[in-house]
């Protein structure tokens, strides 16, 4: 008898206990079930839900790669141990294995509470409710390390993760039910709740602000840099990084959002495999292409004047909005989100616009978030199925009144 | 200029539901459907936008302290702002029954998709609320009153739509029995509040400090009450 054979046999004899649905899970994470339909015709596909979970993350696998050795490469620039990093992607200063450990030391645990709590949430309310263990915590489980400071307490995490998975999921029945991106959700909830560990110019640096406390108590060491491109415009500074800086992603900010590069590599890989929808990416590219020109246009026209405190970030050109910030990563990896997105085609364009578009007027118009992309992505998901609805009715109404000319 | 920042900031950054949470009730109750929801939403915007403008005029000739100098100079320490709640809610129900008739008489077709709702939010919190707000803002003109009533009123109406499209989304959704109905409505709602904090703060940056400030001043403020409190009751004590 093949061990195949035996776990099925295992799960038949146990079909009534209360644990079967975790075990399940992890069988049929292994495993091909014996199970099949009974009667009438079923449709054979490849792509079940954990297969199109796992293309998303094998997307994002580069980006959390490169976050790590870009945390222990802005660690070590902001202490001023190392040299900047000049000589292109393949730069020796930015690959050592020294900024790899520090960056991997940071991260992992934040990989690990991430998904330890998740799916522990997940596998609790499988066997509560008695179904099937859902694949939906996959991705946001790998999304919540990427978009968190790398000094964020681990207790922290833990808390907005299990907010952001019962009150943003499974209050509503758990997978492809929510009405908010649940990654989204805790980023948020932790911006709201510990506002002086998620904002600030210095908190996306490993070691930056307990560095920046020390000089204020006046330990005689250098000052540093380590503030993001965002922060540093807001106040009107001259950007210390290069626009190949900043495409590459050798700058400071979340983990997984700074290398441009690898994010538009992941996206056509996602793109390619049909799992997002190049039509929310496009879109919301377009937004905020055209809210930027807005931006450049008010500046250049004297509008409003040089000491004006929007001056800064709305002078800067068009598509630096597009490379700096969160805004690729949204782009590809959020708003994308099939669930929390507009379903219908014409919806999924009027979603992405407005995600770009929102996502630009909240960076430059608010100074209290500096990083818009995220509310802008949640604002819209608020208002994806009102896209729909009218989307769906207008279409009702076209049908009919063709109904009418046919009949007539 | 004015107009257009008053506009947008009580659309989107004082929204009547997600900044105040008012209005509460019919939002809940009606937002089932989003035909209902839509006529429900344009009917407070037009009562909003009746009543504001309406009501600042009874607040600046009548109620505010001195608002009677316009009788004689003799009137000009009077202070009738203890009526205000009264007058408001008076001027509000009047209005709707006198819209609703007005309504019925000339426009039947809009009356048979609004009728119901009119006498329905005659009772609304965030018609009276756009009212008590106008007054405590200090609102300086007649057209900004209009404007801000037009404008809460579009804030209320769009969280009512994004609610009902929601609530129509989630019909089939597996929601656990105990939260049915009003519970996950009122989850959603704190999650859309979220969403629409992407607005807080947008256009009054820098006056913050200020207002920390004040915040900190009134705490002391009330330390000290909270210490006379004390002492009052520790002297009934000694005197018990």
């Amino acid at each position: 008898m093949s061990l195949k054979k035996k776990l099925h046999d295992f799960k038949v004899k146990n079909k009534d206990k209360k644990w079967l649905p975790a075990f399940s899970a992890i069988h049929t994470f292994l495993f091909l079930p014996d199970e099949v339909t009974h009667g009438g015709t079923h449709i054979k596909a490849a792509d079940d839900l954990k297969r199109t979970m796992n293309t998303v993350i094998m997307a994002m696998v580069p980006c959390l790669i490169f976050g790590m050795f870009n945390a222990g490469y802005q660690h070590h620039i902001a202490l001023g141990e190392i040299q900047a990093a000049t000589a292109g992607f393949f730069s020796p200063e930015f690959w050592s294995m020294d900024n790899f450990f520090v960056g991997f030391w940071k991260i992992l645990p934040l990989v690990i509470i991430s998904y330890g709590v998740g799916l522990g949430i997940e596998f609790i309310f499988a066997i509560i409710k008695g179904h099937e263990v859902e694949e939906g915590y996959l991705v946001t489980g790998m999304l919540v390390p990427l978009i968190v400071p790398v000094d964020i307490p681990l207790w922290m995490l833990a808390v907005a993760v299990v907010f952001g998975v019962v009150i943003g999921k499974e209050v509503f029945g758990g997978t492809g039910m929510n009405i908010l991106n649940p990654a989204l959700t805790i980023r948020a909830f932790l911006f709201f709740a510990y506002p002086t560990w998620m904002s600030g110019d210095k908190v996306w640096v490993h070691g930056a602000v307990e560095r920046d406390q020390a000089i204020a108590a006046g330990e005689n060491l250098d000052a540093i840099s380590g503030e993001t491109i965002l922060g540093t415009l807001a106040q009107g500074k001259e950007v210390a990084y290069s626009a190949a800086d900043m495409f590459l992603g050798f700058i400071p900010g979340s983990v997984g959002e700074t290398s441009v590069l690898l994010i538009v590599l992941g996206g056509l890989f996602l793109i390619f495999s049909k799992i997002g929808s190049w039509r929310i990416m496009l879109s919301s590219v377009l937004g905020a292409v055209v809210m930027g020109l807005i931006f450049n246009q008010v500046a250049s026209a004297g509008i409003i004047s040089e000491s004006s405190k929007f001056y800064g970030l709305m002078s800067a050109p068009f598509w630096e909005h597009l490379l700096i910030g969160g805004f690729a990563f949204g782009t590809v990896f959020m708003a994308t989100d099939p669930v929390t997105a507009s379903q219908t085609t014409k919806g999924k364009w009027i979603y992405g616009f407005l995600v770009g578009f929102i996502s630009i007027l909240i960076r430059v118009f608010n100074p209290a978030y500096p990083e818009g992309v995220m509310l802008a992505i949640l604002l819209m998901n608020v208002f994806a199925p009102t896209i729909d609805h009218y989307v769906v009715q207008g279409n009702v109404k076209q049908r009919m009144k063709r109904l009418k000319a046919k009949t007539a | 200029m004015e107009h257009i920042e008053l506009f947008f900031k009580s659309i989107f950054i004082d929204n009547m539901v997600f900044a105040t949470f008012l209005g509460m009730c019919s939002y809940l109750a009606v937002s089932k459907k989003v035909s209902t929801a839509v006529g429900l939403g344009a009917a407070v915007i037009f009562v909003l936008a009746i009543t504001v403008p309406l009501n600042w005029l009874l607040d600046q000739y009548l109620l505010q302290p001195g608002a009677l100098t316009w009788l004689g100079a003799e009137y000009a320490d009077y202070d009738l702002s203890f009526l205000s709640f009264i007058m408001f809610i008076a001027t509000i129900a009047t209005m709707v029954q006198l819209v609703e008739i007005v309504v019925e008489k000339f426009s039947p077709s809009l009356y048979n998709s609004l009728g119901i709702f009119l006498p329905l939010i005659a009772v609304n919190c965030a018609i009276l609320g756009g009212s008590l707000f106008m007054q405590s803002r200090e609102i300086p003109t007649l057209g900004l009153a209009t404007t801000y009533g037009i404008g809460s009123g579009i804030g209320w109406f769009l969280a009512i739509l994004a609610i009902a499209a929601i609530r129509e989304k989630i019909r089939y959704s597996n929601v656990p029995p105990a939260l049915r109905g009003l519970g996950i409505t009122f989850i959603i709602t704190g999650l859309m509040a979220i969403g629409f904090m992407s607005f807080g703060g947008m256009l009054t940056g820098g006056d913050d400090e200020g207002a920390k400030e004040e915040k900190t001043a009134k705490i002391e403020d009330s330390k000290e009450d909270l210490e006379k409190v004390k002492d009052i009751a520790n002297n009934i004590k000694v005197n018990e």
